[in-house]
């Protein structure tokens, strides 16, 4: 699975942080880092993360064909 | 697998706006494939709140859109502009004001809250406004840009922002509050008076400990201003009374539900009727829904927060569709606030906790931590600035609403 984040929409709410940690945190300026490629074993944490996010700046979507 | 009661295949939503959206969107997820019918009072297309106190009131020229993103595979019907004034739970129907009918299986209650109207001194026709809809925003808005003073009765976080917007367009801003800090009474008194700190810091003219006592106005009966219980007098062209939301569940009055201070509901977010057996059908998500928080011991409270309504918005959609089989509602409540350029931002239940403990407070840097307990144990934590040490917090609270709920 393919993550990306809006970082024009992204305010730093954290939601996502809470809703899937192994995939997104903050470093010390509370800015939003994350992993854009994370195991599909996460996806129901990543899609609770995207939901939770109140500007929807979440995207998930399928890794490129050459993944599978 | 467990057997589940029988499929809903009429749902009514009542509310279109964040909750009741959300949980259209958690039905059709679920794979839900009857019909769909969502009702509000407001005319236009759901939209976001938290922006009308924020960048809506800010914005120098047009205020950006707050439109709510909705899921294109909804398929529901839309029945805007139109408000529901009663319940019958035997028929299960709900009565239009203009006396139809709409005939439900499932019924998910999402009405939301209205401001609290004022207590105090009786306020001039024009002039004082509420902030809770987007046409409340929208005057409020054109009352910031024509004046040159307001004044903002409560300094809560959503008068501390409506404060901040108007200071931010160059008003002079007063800011009255009854307690002794902003906040003080759901943050405690030290992070109430870095809030306190953070609104003189930009200019306001904070008077705590003081209330309203008198609106004045003008031969032609338009806001002047108001004096204070300390005998002084503030000059104003707008005011603002922010004084909290009350739950909107006028139109259940009748019903035979729980309906004082939120409806009341079990932990699966069951509606509860008078005699506390929950309702099967009838579910309840957001600002409306008094729900048991497992952080404080299961005490009933509803919650004016953004992530509240999301988050039960999805337990209530799952309990319609599978009735006692669905999960109970454990969320971490979580809240954010942005204040003069900063982030208050918090995690659990501060309001019930019994002693804060302030881990790092920085006036310079306006950077603060603190962390809530109750009996001993951590309910909430609050951070200005600092989000990023959130996340610890929040797993330790979701540990302990999880144990809770094992425990009953
Ligand atoms: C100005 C403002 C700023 C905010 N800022 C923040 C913030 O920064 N952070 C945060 O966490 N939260 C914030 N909130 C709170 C957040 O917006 C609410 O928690 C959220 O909107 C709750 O959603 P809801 O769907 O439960 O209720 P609402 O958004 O109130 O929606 C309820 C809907 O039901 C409709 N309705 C009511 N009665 C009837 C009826 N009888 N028939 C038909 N329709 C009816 C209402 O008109 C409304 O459209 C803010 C709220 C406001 C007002
Ligand atoms: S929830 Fe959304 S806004 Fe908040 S940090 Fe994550 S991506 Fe950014």
């Amino acid at each position: 699975m393919q993550i990306s984040v809006d970082m024009n929409l992204c305010e730093s709410h954290g939601q996502c942080v809470f809703a899937a940690p192994e995939v997104f945190s903050f470093d010390d300026e509370d800015y939003l880092v994350h992993d854009a490629t994370p195991d599909d074993a996460l996806r129901e944490k990543v899609e609770k993360a995207a939901a939770a996010c109140p500007v929807r700046a979440i995207t998930v979507s399928p890794l490129p064909a050459t993944a599978s | 697998m467990t057997a589940t009661p029988p499929r809903p295949r009429d749902i009514v939503i009542v509310g279109a706006s964040l909750a009741g959206v959300r949980a259209a969107e958690t039905l059709r997820a679920e794979g839900f494939t009857g019909r769909l019918t969502l009702v509000g009072n407001e005319r236009l297309t759901p939209y976001d709140r938290p922006p009308l106190s924020k960048g809506f009131l800010t914005a120098e020229h047009d205020p950006p859109a707050t439109r709510l993103p909705v899921s294109d595979e909804l398929r529901a019907r839309w029945l805007l502009g139109r408000t529901a004034v009663a319940l019958d739970l035997r028929d299960r129907a709900v009565t239009f004001s203009d006396g139809a009918r709409l005939r439900y299986d499932g019924l998910v209650i999402a009405t939301g809250a209205t401001a609290r109207p004022s207590a105090g001194p009786p306020a001039p026709s024009s002039g004082v406004f509420t902030l809770r809809g987007h046409d409340d925003a929208t005057r409020l808005r054109g009352a910031l840009a024509r004046g040159r003073s307001l004044l903002v009765v409560g300094a809560g976080f959503l008068g501390g922002e409506i404060a901040a917007a108007g200071r931010a367009r160059g008003l002079d801003v007063t800011l009255v509050e009854t307690g002794a800090a902003p906040l003080e009474r759901v943050v405690g008194p030290e992070v109430g008076a870095f809030v306190g700190m953070l609104h003189r810091e930009a200019g306001i003219d904070l008077r705590t400990d003081t209330a309203v006592t008198e609106f004045r106005t003008t031969a032609d009966g338009s806001l002047s201003g108001a004096r204070l219980t300390d005998g002084t007098e503030v000059t104003a062209d707008a005011a603002v009374l922010a004084l909290g939301a009350l739950p909107a569940t006028d139109w259940l009055s009748d019903s035979g539900l729980r309906t004082e201070g939120g409806v009341h509901c079990d932990t699966r977010l069951r509606a509860l009727a008078l005699d506390g057996t929950p309702v099967p059908d009838v579910v309840v998500a957001g600002d409306v829904a008094r729900a048991p928080q497992p952080l404080a011991d299961g005490t009933p409270m509803a919650l004016g927060h953004w992530t509240n309504a999301v988050d039960q918005a999805v337990t209530a959609a799952r309990t319609l569709l599978r009735g006692a089989d669905s999960p109970a509602f454990d969320e971490v409540p979580s809240f954010w606030s942005d204040l003069h350029g900063v982030r208050i931002r918090s995690v659990g239940l501060p309001a019930v906790a019994d002693t804060v403990k302030v881990h790092e407070i920085d006036t310079s840097t306006r950077r603060l931590e603190a962390s809530y307990h109750r009996a001993g144990r951590l309910v909430g934590a609050l951070t200005i600035g600092r989000t990023s040490r959130l996340a610890a917090y929040h797993r330790s609270l979701a540990e302990a609403s999880r144990a809770h709920h094992r425990a009953v």
